[in-house]
């Protein structure tokens, strides 16, 4: 078991670190639900495939992140409130060398 | 007024496999959907994907799925009430229900099944302050009759098929289309893609990307909006328009069901997991994504036993007098509604000499 810190900022600005596993296969989006950070049904809704933006995030820190694939691009194409940082929290796997991240939730829409 | 014995409410896998284990108990499904095809999030949203944990099929696609299951239901001939939602809800003294759809038809029926999956899909609003004070005075969010945009000018915004797709075809029926897009490349269909290129040089859509929308202005109906290009100041362009139609994708919203008196927790309807996935009102019952209790999963396979189990309890329900006792499909075959029987084939009995 190997866990690195994340911190997440909910969407009541709230800030949480948190344990995130680097060996459960799990992407930033999941950890939030799974710490339940943002009420079921309004992260995650279309399970994790870019294509509802409801796992919107800023990326606070400079941590390096896998590279943006079409989907993901093409989905924040079409949300809401983004922003130069957003990335999806389902396209990001949690890495061991992500140790330290921080993220916002982006809003609800 | 539309009757049946069981009204489920969402035409997903879970409420379209209902019909068959219904059916199997000589019951009528009759189903309400918001969206206008049925399948749910398999057809709305992932068609094209593949499922790998269905029970017996080692992948397949979600829109297969939902065809497959049609198919195992047609016997059963479940109505259908699409593209409205389910809006009210009332208990008669004999203990049966009136469904309301938000067009105001009317569905009885002694059971309902909700199989909502996470709510109805309604339109993205785009965050655009005053909005909401044009919507039907300009602004729609849904093409309902293309015939409102006779001759009229019109702006879309979006990047998918939907705003693709539209703007092809009203390019023939308003005065003027305008196509605005954040970014310079869509996701649609390449043949869309290409056709709105077309259309784009010979004059009859007016594409302006990257850009957003970032006001809307009128007094009592949409008279223009204001598109940001570049996202800079000086590239903004006001633009006179008797319609705006943002197009930004569908997003579930549980929605009217939530002020149904329904315990709700974690948005999503507390059933009873132990028995038979009924809610706190006896005689409504959750099955599928849109209900939870202890342990709950939400997999399309474990709405299929829902469903299942649900359909059992309804039966006893609806003929609280009657004895019955499950019959494998192997044994019982399957008689439809339409006068098709299924069965196993007889085996034959032969001497060998």
């Amino acid at each position: 078991m190997s866990d690195i810190k994340v911190t997440i900022i909910d969407r009541d600005n709230v800030e949480h670190t948190i344990d995130a596993p680097t060996d459960m296969a799990m992407n930033l989006m999941e950890v939030v639900r799974s710490y339940e950070l943002a009420p079921e049904g309004t992260i995650g809704v279309c399970g994790g495939m870019a294509m509802c933006a409801s796992c919107q995030c800023y990326v606070l820190s400079d941590t390096e992140l896998p590279e943006m694939q079409d989907e993901e691009e093409a989905m924040l194409a079409e949300a809401f409130y983004v922003e130069d940082n957003s990335r999806l929290g389902c396209q990001i796997p949690i890495l061991p060398e992500m140790e330290g991240l921080k993220v916002k939730l982006a809003p609800e829409s | 007024m539309i009757k049946t014995d069981i009204l489920i409410i969402g035409a997903g896998p879970t409420g379209l496999f209902t019909v068959f284990e219904a059916g199997l108990l000589k019951l009528k499904c009759h189903l309400i959907d918001a969206l206008p095809q049925p399948g749910g999030q398999c057809s709305e949203i992932y068609p094209k994907k593949p499922i790998y944990d269905i029970p017996a099929f080692p992948e397949v696609l979600a829109g297969d799925l939902v065809n497959n299951l049609m198919e195992q239901i047609k016997a059963f001939e479940p109505g259908f009430t699409l593209g409205e939602r389910a809006q009210t809800i009332d208990k008669l003294d004999d203990g049966t229900f009136i469904v309301t759809t938000n067009k105001g038809t009317k569905h009885h029926a002694p059971v309902v099944a909700i199989a909502g999956g996470l709510g109805s899909f309604e339109p993205r609003k785009p965050p655009i302050a005053n909005i909401a004070n044009f919507e039907d005075k300009g602004v729609e969010y849904i093409i309902r009759d293309p015939e409102l945009y006779r001759d009229k000018k019109v702006v879309i915004a979006g990047g998918g098929d939907s705003a693709l797709d539209w703007s092809i075809f009203l390019a023939d029926v308003a005065s003027e289309v305008t196509l605005v897009h954040r970014r310079n490349e869509f996701r649609g269909a390449l043949d869309s893609v290409d056709r709105v290129k077309e259309l784009k040089d010979i004059g009859k859509i007016n594409l302006i990307t990257p850009a957003e929308i970032d006001q809307v202005n009128g007094n009592e109906k949409l008279e223009s909006v204001l598109i940001r290009k570049n996202n800079e100041a000086s590239e903004e362009i006001l633009l006179e328009v008797d319609h705006f139609i943002p197009l930004f994708g569908l997003s579930p919203k549980l929605g009217p069901i939530a002020d149904w008196g329904l315990e709700i927790e974690k948005n999503a309807i507390k059933v009873n997991n132990s028995l038979d996935y009924q809610t706190n009102i006896p005689g409504i019952y959750a099955i599928g994504d849109v209900n939870t209790y202890p342990g709950k999963l939400k997999l399309i396979l474990c709405g299929f036993h829902e469903a299942t189990l649900m359909c059992q309890s309804a039966y006893q329900r609806i003929f609280p007098d009657k004895k019955y006792v499950m019959k494998y499909t192997t044994v019982g075959g399957v008689t439809g509604f339409d006068g098709t029987k299924k069965e196993a084939p007889k085996a034959v009995v032969k001497a060998i000499n």
